[in-house]
């Protein structure tokens, strides 16, 4: 239940301006994958294109190609919701449904797209789905209160919860506990190493020690300057990229020395 | 060393120079004792009282606290005086005109059969009688009421999917194309319409398609529908742009459709906003005139079918009564039949509002815990 992405000569653009420039990548599955680099350097956009979302932005578009076991996303005819159900994203922030409860919110996928599903089948894939974003024992006296009125903590947990529900091949987490305190962030790193069982994981993370605790591989990206496009400037184990980097960019971030 | 100890002191240091909170109070009693003294000199009436009072009032508050607090806290003792005066000025026609629909209105609406009876049969004798020898004021608004209601839900159901779509249009798939750009251009040239051209449109519209003379209900939907269209745009517009995008994206990034995305996630997300927009847009149109007397005619009977014949509402009756009393001679009971619909068309429009908000409340995403 998880597939590799290998990504071939990929240019990303807002409009006529070159977002990310020329990245080659790839990125294992059931693993965990982590992209670090300073802010605007294009990781969150290169992640974005990884499920076509970066396409609901008006004027974005790439070259290039991003193959999910082989298939290539962006090739003729592919139709970025099928994309999209077999690559689920997680967000910065989270963002339940308002107007759902938080059983609701986890069957987002399913009824939203109108698949019959039974009660039975419906509350197996509540609480496998909850327990696998190990926030069932929180929530499973109040399921039908409105996930809105979760900790923040607890609502990007359900985020979770609502995207493994789908059963896709790869998740993408887009900084998923900057907004979130250490407890919180715990939680979901010890979330994240559970994953990596049954998934590809794929992460963007500020935070170096996070990147350096949960991945298997970690990216470097960086950007030469503003108006410059970002570019991968070093890719490999994690545990080599904090020890022995072969760029110097690469070390002088990781150490701390960056600008 | 020695134990410290508590001083004890009648006012806190921290409020040394304060006027004391009765300060206003006393101010104003003073002040509307003066303005009436005054007033009785050159010939006492109220509002004259209360705006003599009001000008004293502030002089003596702002100039006491400029003394005794200084010029800061004088001059936000000013500008607390003015807002509060402009508020206070903002209401007086609002309660002026709620009551004399009241005082004139109530005599109508107490007639028993006023909402029950249309103006059948109800000729210039009975009034001349009701005038004459005391008799009860006969006839009613039931056939305007029914006139109303239906015209304003036939103009709601042409205007709300129409202004709706519209508005999911500008918002999900505009992206400020031309196309969505010229939308947006009409809609506000559409909200400044004077409501007799909508009339007017209307009118011509039925009578080069259906026939000449066409006056019916519908028409006169038509018409409103006119009127209510760029108000349900507009508030629909606002109501889905502040649907968050990072909602849009979580239903896209599960692999849901745009238009399920948009029916399932962002309507719903609004749908509070959105009632309560139509509902005003249906407070505005309920109570237009002009369009309704060129597109439905003027009926003194009942008539529940909107596409045949003509029809009354509210608005026209109040227009027909006061203008061509139903007795000539005696216009006092057609009078006050027009005060009794007067009082039951801003009733409508209150019950309206109060629906309006009720709506949003029942809508609004739900939170707790």
């Amino acid at each position: 239940m998880s597939k590799r992405i290998d990504v071939k000569d990929l240019n990303v653009y807002y409009g006529k301006f070159l977002a990310v420039e020329d990245v080659n990548i790839n990125i294992e599955a059931k693993s965990v994958t982590a992209f670090i680099g300073p802010s605007g350097c294009g990781k969150s956009t290169f992640l974005r294109t990884l499920n076509r979302m970066h396409e609901v932005i008006p004027g974005a578009r790439v070259e290039g190609e991003v193959l999910l076991d082989g298939d290539n996303l962006y090739g003729p005819g592919v139709d970025p919701v099928t994309v999209r159900s077999q690559i689920g994203m997680v967000f910065q922030r989270p963002n339940p449904f308002p107007t759902m409860s938080i059983r609701d919110n986890v069957l987002a996928g399913v009824k939203l797209n109108n698949q019959k599903m039974s009660k039975g089948e419906a509350d197996v894939l509540v609480e496998r789905s909850l327990q696998g974003a190990n926030l069932w024992n929180e929530v499973k006296d109040r399921l039908a209160k409105p996930g809105s009125g979760l900790s923040g903590g607890q609502q990007q947990r359900l985020c979770i919860a609502r995207a493994i529900a789908v059963e896709p091949q790869v998740i993408l987490m887009d900084e998923p506990c900057s907004a979130l305190d250490p407890i919180s962030t715990l939680a979901i790193e010890d979330l994240i190493n559970e994953l990596k069982d049954q998934y590809t994981v794929v992460i963007v993370t500020h935070n170096m020690q996070q990147a350096a605790r949960v991945s298997n591989k970690t990216a470097f990206f960086n950007i030469a300057g503003t108006g410059k496009p970002g570019r991968l400037i070093e890719y490999g184990d994690t545990h080599t990229m904090f020890s022995n980097p072969t760029q110097k960019a690469t070390e002088d971030y990781v150490s701390g020395r960056f600008g | 060393m020695t134990a410290t100890l508590t001083p004890v002191k009648k006012r806190s240091a921290l409020t040394k120079g304060q006027l004391p909170k009765w300060a206003p109070y006393l101010v104003l009693g003073i002040a509307l004792v003066l303005g009436a003294a005054i007033l009785a000199l050159i010939g006492f009436n109220a509002l004259g009282w209360g705006l003599v009072s009001a000008i004293i009032f502030a002089i003596g508050l702002v100039g006491w606290s400029g003394a005794v607090e200084g010029s800061r806290r004088a001059k936000d003792k000013l500008a607390t005086c003015l807002v509060v005066g402009a508020f206070l000025i903002a209401l007086l026609p609002l309660f002026s005109v709620i009551w004399t629909v009241l005082v004139n209105g109530l005599p109508g609406l107490m007639d028993p059969g006023f909402l029950t009876t249309s103006m059948n049969g109800v000729t210039g004798a009975f009034d001349n009688k009701t005038v004459e020898e005391g008799a009860p004021v006969v006839g009613g608004i039931f056939h305007a009421l029914i006139g109303t209601l239906l015209i304003t839900v036939l103009a709601t159901i042409i205007s709300v999917p129409v202004g709706l779509l519209t508005a999911v249009y500008l918002v999900e798939y505009g992206n400020d194309r031309p196309l969505a750009r010229a939308i947006t251009f009409f809609v506000d040239v559409m909200t400044g319409i004077p409501s007799i051209v909508a009339g007017l449109f209307a009118a011509a519209f039925f009578f080069a398609v259906v026939g000449p003379g066409t006056k019916t209900g519908a028409v006169a939907a038509v018409a409103l529908s006119v009127l209510m269209i760029p108000v349900v745009v507009r508030s629909s517009e606002e109501m889905l742009k502040i649907v968050p995008n990072e909602l849009r994206e979580a239903a896209y990034a599960l692999g849901v459709r745009k238009w399920r995305t948009i029916l399932k996630v962002v309507i719903p997300t609004a749908i509070s906003g959105i009632a309560s927009g139509v509902t005003l847009a249906i407070a505005r149109v309920i109570g237009e005139t002009a369009p309704i007397l060129v597109t439905a005619g003027f009926a003194t009977s009942i008539n529940y079918n909107v596409f045949s014949g003509w029809m009354a509402s509210l608005p026209t009756f109040i227009y027909t009564q006061i203008l061509n009393p139903t007795s000539p001679s005696n216009p006092d009971p057609s009078s006050q039949r027009a005060w009794g619909a007067a009082l039951v068309l801003i009733i409508l429009v209150m019950v309206l509002n109060l629906g309006a908000r009720l709506i949003a409340r029942m809508f609004a995403p739900k939170t707790g815990r």
